[in-house]
């Protein structure tokens, strides 16, 4: 089993599955239960340690920040900090937005209809086309960065969101076409398309009649994972922007770099661009495992 | 023969699109890339260039700095790798049972693979701050105040490589364990109980269970995730440069040396780096990727 054939058995279900029980009385002691336990909490510490600093950082005055007091609560707690990075932030959250909901949407649909035409319309040859989008999931996007501007120039696209928007749902297409390929191969049995195919169906037909109704679980992974790494990216961004029409990583590296940097105001910073995708992950997060299992392989 | 074509042409109709799109954005620009990585085209301007071979990649071979971004990229991806499946593994393995407040656990372990790798750096820089003493900040503030002053360092601002290069790596474990840490508890859970009950059943102990049953069957999972994680850890790029800051030789990986070629304007020398990071992750991915398709096409 592959990572794409992982994809094909949901990673959700798999996960939400009952943990096997042993009917032979189990060789794990009370003692080794509590250890269990301390080790998975000492293990939490660890990964929400960052949290904790970031969050009481970002409420404290510039004062408060320290090096003794810095793991300890704020002596006043501040709003400040938020406020300098949201108003820094904002126009460019702005964009973000604009540029993860239509690149998200778009790839999505080209994806779905892609991988129907894989899974369940094959052609001769299906295979070969298959492997040639699948390899371009793993480039390096350093090397078509380069050309690619230089193409964007020659075709007069806009800098700033329009480029991104172009560039995201191209690169994109792979990894949506891989999800939807492994979903329609799991999720729609061939009898049906066969049998709509007796019926005189067309490829439009069938896949606006059958497809499309049974596909919300796969627009929910692949919308999921294309509004999280749109918004996360940064190698486009810095490549094809400037600072002043870039998405919100290029605006959080400048409100944290720099001689004199403001800690609190970047760590409000640092929040306040990782809660759209929070937000997506909290709210969603059953798919959004389901969706790195499936889009295992784009980095 | 027009029947054929009847069936499949509207399949291959939709993923024509698709098809010009990567080929041009995709193999097209890797061979504009490789095509300027053989010109002598060490400026901005366009126009014609005249070729020169392999000398751009002799130059490098030949640089110091470049040899030191390929042991930084090495030691980076050995470190990376061996601490991400460590502790995705042991994680799945204290949760892969049923613990109470699993739910919890699994989402605190995968919540850092939602966020930016710029908005992960901001926070790391903080965290590894290199001060120690009194003026110690960030973590070695932390290992102060719990009495472990001996595990103070100046993390990737001294020491050897390996040092440095680990400090890199540990921001970017703590990301992605809990990724790894899904992959393996979808496997463990896939596996059929039965087959654990047999092999209570032949009397096999805990440990034999897991090294003679339950391995086995997670390795083609292993190397999913050795992929992924090789994968990225090759084309590494934000984490860095939130972190370090783009020019700075201690950290510099390809990706970076890239980046910072390129703010020189020196083209050629820019896409002879990407193409030598193209041929590293090829290296990894081709057979894998050649592999899943046949795999596939068995099916």
């Amino acid at each position: 089993m592959s990572a794409t054939a992982a994809a094909e058995q949901p990673a959700s279900k798999a996960l939400r599955a009952k943990p096997p029980r042993s009917s032979i009385a189990d060789g794990s002691t009370r003692l080794s239960r509590t250890v269990r336990y301390l080790i998975l909490l000492l293990f939490l510490l660890f990964v929400l340690m960052p949290v904790y600093v970031v969050i009481i950082t970002s409420f404290k005055t510039s004062a408060d920040t320290s090096a003794a007091e810095q793991w300890s609560l704020p002596s006043t707690w501040t709003l400040e900090p938020w406020q300098k990075a949201w108003d820094i932030l904002q126009p460019y959250l702005v964009r973000s937005l604009s540029l993860a909901v239509p690149g998200a949407i778009i790839a999505s649909l080209l994806g779905s209809a892609n991988g129907f035409v894989l899974a369940r319309w094959r052609f001769p040859g299906a295979n070969l086309v298959f492997a040639f989008i699948l390899f371009g999931m793993f480039i390096p996007y350093q090397a078509v960065m380069l050309p690619l501007r230089t193409t964007f120039q020659t075709l007069n696209i806009t800098q700033g969101v329009p480029t991104l928007l172009v560039a995201h749902v191209i690169y994109g297409i792979p990894i949506c076409t891989l999800i939807f390929r492994n979903y329609y191969a799991t999720v729609v049995p061939n009898e049906i398309i066969e049998s709509a195919r007796v019926d005189g169906a067309g490829l439009v037909q069938t896949y606006l009649r059958i497809i499309l109704p049974v596909s919300i679980s796969g627009f929910v992974v692949t919308l999921i994972w294309q509004f999280t790494s749109i918004w996360n990216d940064f190698l486009f961004a810095l490549f094809l922007t400037q600072q002043s029409n870039g998405p919100v990583t290029l605006g959080l590296a400048a409100l944290s770099g720099g001689q004199k940097v403001d800690y609190a105001a970047s760590m409000a910073g640092a929040l306040i661009t990782s809660f759209p995708t929070l937000f997506v992950y909290i709210l969603l997060g059953r798919w959004f495992i389901g969706g790195l299992m499936a889009g295992a392989l784009k980095g | 023969m027009h029947g054929r074509i009847r069936t499949w042409g509207p399949g291959a109709l939709v993923l024509l699109p698709t098809v010009l799109l990567l080929g041009y954005f995709v193999y097209g620009l890797i061979g504009w890339s490789v095509n300027t990585s053989l010109t002598g085209r060490h400026t901005a301007r366009r126009g014609p260039a005249e070729y020169v071979g392999f000398d751009n990649y002799v130059n490098l071979f030949g640089e110091d700095r470049f040899l030191n971004s390929l042991k930084n990229l090495g030691v980076l991806t050995v470190v990376f790798i061996l601490g991400t499946l460590v502790f995705g593994l042991i994680w799945a393995l204290l949760l892969e049972k049923g613990v109470t407040g699993e739910g919890i656990f699994r989402s605190v372990f995968l919540f850092p693979m939602a966020i930016s790798m710029i908005a992960s750096g901001v926070v790391w820089g903080w965290l590894l701050n290199p001060s120690q003493g009194d003026e110690a900040r960030g973590l070695n503030r932390l290992f102060g105040i719990a009495n472990l002053d001996f595990l103070q360092n100046a993390w990737w601002t001294g020491g050897s490589r390996w040092t440095t290069m680990a400090s890199i790596a540990l921001p970017a474990i703590w990301q992605l364990s809990g990724y790894i840490m899904a992959l393996f508890l979808a496997g463990f859970r896939g596996i059929p109980g039965e087959l654990r009950e047999a092999a209570r059943v032949d009397g096999a102990s805990e440990f034999k269970l897991y090294r003679h049953v339950l391995f086995p069957q997670l390795s083609p999972i292993a190397l999913s995730a050795l992929i992924i994680l090789g994968h990225m850890s090759l084309k590494l790029f934000d984490l860095i440069y939130a972190i370090t800051g783009p020019n700075q030789f201690r950290t510099e990986v390809p990706s970076v040396y890239m980046w910072n070629t390129l703010l020189r304007s020196d083209m050629a020398k820019a896409a002879a780096i990407s193409i030598v990071l193209l041929v590293v992750v090829a290296i990894l991915v081709v057979p894998y990727v050649a592999y899943t398709v046949k795999q596939e096409s068995e099916e």
